[in-house]
């Protein structure tokens, strides 16, 4: 094992992440705060409890999750996306690295900066609601599990794009409309019959709905059936980053 | 001396269908300085790329130090320091940290005492702190180098090292690679300045359209290939070469005062003798002569051009 690699590669992007402080940390936190004055105040007054949680309190783990998706997947997909833009990348590629140790020091740096950011707009959730974690392991677990899994969604998207305009498409066009239809915001339980069907088919949902029990013990979806789908939302990215490597696909001629 | 990198029937085809290396083969020896000419599109850079990792070989087998660099590439690349063609580097990060990254990247710890005495030998130690997109062309030039030394590498390839830097850095970096070359580090360079070739390189290997068509020693290969030639001035021009020097390889020039006489080194004899003696009997009279060999460039336009 090139432990050494591993930590050059994730040194030089934990490197990048806080010397863009404000733009990695304040700016999450300045949109979720947003996100509870605007859902939290403004809306919550008019809507119950939903199951005995208040409004305010059942969209922190929604809130969360929509910002731990988001900034994992740009920064695994920035990260390796970059060097490949300038040119840089013949340094990694010409390395005595292994495929998997390329890959743990991009997606571990962008998924351990997700996970900060996450734990970041939990503590600052605190000064908004009264929140409990019934079962706080699960929650980091479910935590941990996002921040990889679509870390190594970013990797792929990083390796894929070819231009800045498709980096920012995936995110913008599919994960945003994933993330605030799968609940994020709503318990599926209130929309039509036939929009809680479709909304089974949206992983995010899946993802959401444990991490909401982990918090409060309540879910739109079965806990076992959330860890089932993220344990395979993860192999699926194990199994193209494995694919990428043998292939050398748009790394190596 | 051992082979340290051995090429066998590489290939690499493109997924256009391009062919950039038709079965090259070669053997580095250790210790030695190559120089790779070849013109733009030849396969030089495909080459080193293939070797180093960066490009996958379409068939055929390459070892580095006896490690073959597709099996055995974490063997295979400790041993390699590159310096690519391009500027590649990331502009926001500091010089330092910059080159002790690559030194991470190659799986070993940081040596401070080695970073300094890399970045004093480049003139680089002043500007350490600096960020990357602070220096100029020629410095990032530098900054790549350190960044392929930092790891202390047996085989250090250079991509056109030279293209478009000062005589202040090509003579700063001729100093590091000949105190390399002391070492009993490999290099291998390609260049379009053949003087450079001339001037360091051990051996000369002549590369075109993904072929190598030939590897010699360069002084070998200049007595082999070169051809001299003798100026002779005339004191009275004449109008065109007496009949009587017809037998000879004459041109001439200058309005007819000058007499240029080709001939070839690896000739039993030269017939300069008997040039002198023929010219005098035809009642030429002499008033300068002058001999000069043919330079490396040359020889490699005219074989370039005999494979085209």
């Amino acid at each position: 094992m090139n432990w050494y690699g591993i930590i050059a590669i994730w040194r030089f992007e934990m490197a990048r992440f806080f010397r863009s402080l404000v733009q990695s940390i304040v700016s999450p936190v300045l949109s979720t705060s947003l996100y509870f004055v605007v859902f939290g105040a403004a809306i919550g007054s008019r809507i119950d409890q939903i199951e005995g949680v208040s409004y305010g309190a059942f969209i922190v783990p929604g809130l969360i999750m929509l910002t731990v998706l988001q900034q994992s997947l740009q920064n695994a997909s920035f990260g390796i996306y970059f060097p490949k833009f300038i040119g840089t990348i013949f340094e990694v590629l010409s390395a005595p690295l292994s495929a998997f140790e390329i890959v743990a020091g991009y997606v571990g740096a962008a998924a351990l900066k997700g996970l900060m950011i996450g734990l970041i707009i939990l503590a600052t959730s605190f000064f908004f609601v009264d929140i409990t974690i019934q079962h706080p392991v699960w929650m980091v677990a479910f935590l941990v599990l996002t921040c990889i899994s679509f870390a190594l969604l970013g990797f792929i998207l990083g390796i894929w794009a070819k231009t800045f305009e498709q980096l920012n498409l995936v995110p913008l066009l599919v994960v945003t409309p994933l993330v605030f239809l799968g609940g994020s915001f709503y318990s599926i339980s209130m929309l039509p019959p036939f929009w809680q069907t479709v909304s089974l088919f949206n992983p995010v949902l899946y993802l959401v709905s444990g991490f909401r029990w982990s918090f409060f013990g309540m879910s739109d979806v079965p806990v076992a059936a959330s860890l089932a789908a993220i344990t395979i939302f993860t192999l699926a990215c194990f199994a193209v980053v494995w694919w990428i490597f043998r292939t050398g696909y748009r790394l190596k001629a | 001396m051992s082979a340290i990198v051995q090429i066998k029937d590489v290939r690499k085809a493109y997924d256009d269908g391009f062919e950039a290396l038709k079965g090259v083969n070669l053997d580095i020896e250790e210790g030695e300085i190559l120089a790779l000419l070849g013109p733009n599109g030849a396969g030089k850079t495909t080459l080193i790329s293939t070797i180093c990792g960066i490009v996958n070989p379409t068939s055929g087998s390459i070892t580095v130090g006896g490690h073959d660099v597709v099996e055995g590439y974490r063997e295979a690349r400790k041993l390699i320091g590159l310096v690519p063609q391009d500027i590649n580097l990331q502009p926001l990060e500091f010089v330092m940290n910059n080159v002790n990254f690559s030194r991470g990247l190659f799986g070993k710890p940081r040596n401070d005492a080695l970073t300094e005495e890399v970045l004093r030998d480049l003139s680089l130690w002043d500007k350490r702190n600096n960020r990357i997109n602070e220096l100029s062309g020629g410095m990032k030039r530098r900054v790549l180098i350190a960044k392929a030394l930092i790891h202390e590498p047996r085989v250090l390839f250079l991509d056109e090292p030279t293209a478009g830097v000062d005589v202040e850095l090509r003579k700063d970096m001729w100093a590091v690679v000949e105190r390399l070359r002391k070492d009993g580090v490999t290099i291998i360079l390609t260049t379009h300045y053949i003087e450079e070739a001339e001037a360091i390189a051990d051996r000369i290997g002549v590369i075109n359209k993904g072929e190598i068509l030939l590897v010699e020693e360069k002084e070998a290969l200049m007595q082999r290939l070169g051809r001299k030639e003798m100026r002779i001035e005339l004191a009275e021009g004449v109008e065109r070469v007496p009949g009587a020097l017809s037998g000879y390889d004459l041109s001439l020039e200058g309005n007819g005062h000058t007499l240029v006489y080709s001939y070839d080194t690896r000739g039993e004899r030269t017939g300069i003798t008997s040039l002198l003696k023929d010219m005098q009997a035809a009642g030429l009279v002499l008033r300068d002569v002058q001999t000069s060999q043919s330079s490396l460039e040359e020889i490699f336009v005219s074989l370039v051009k005999e494979n085209a």
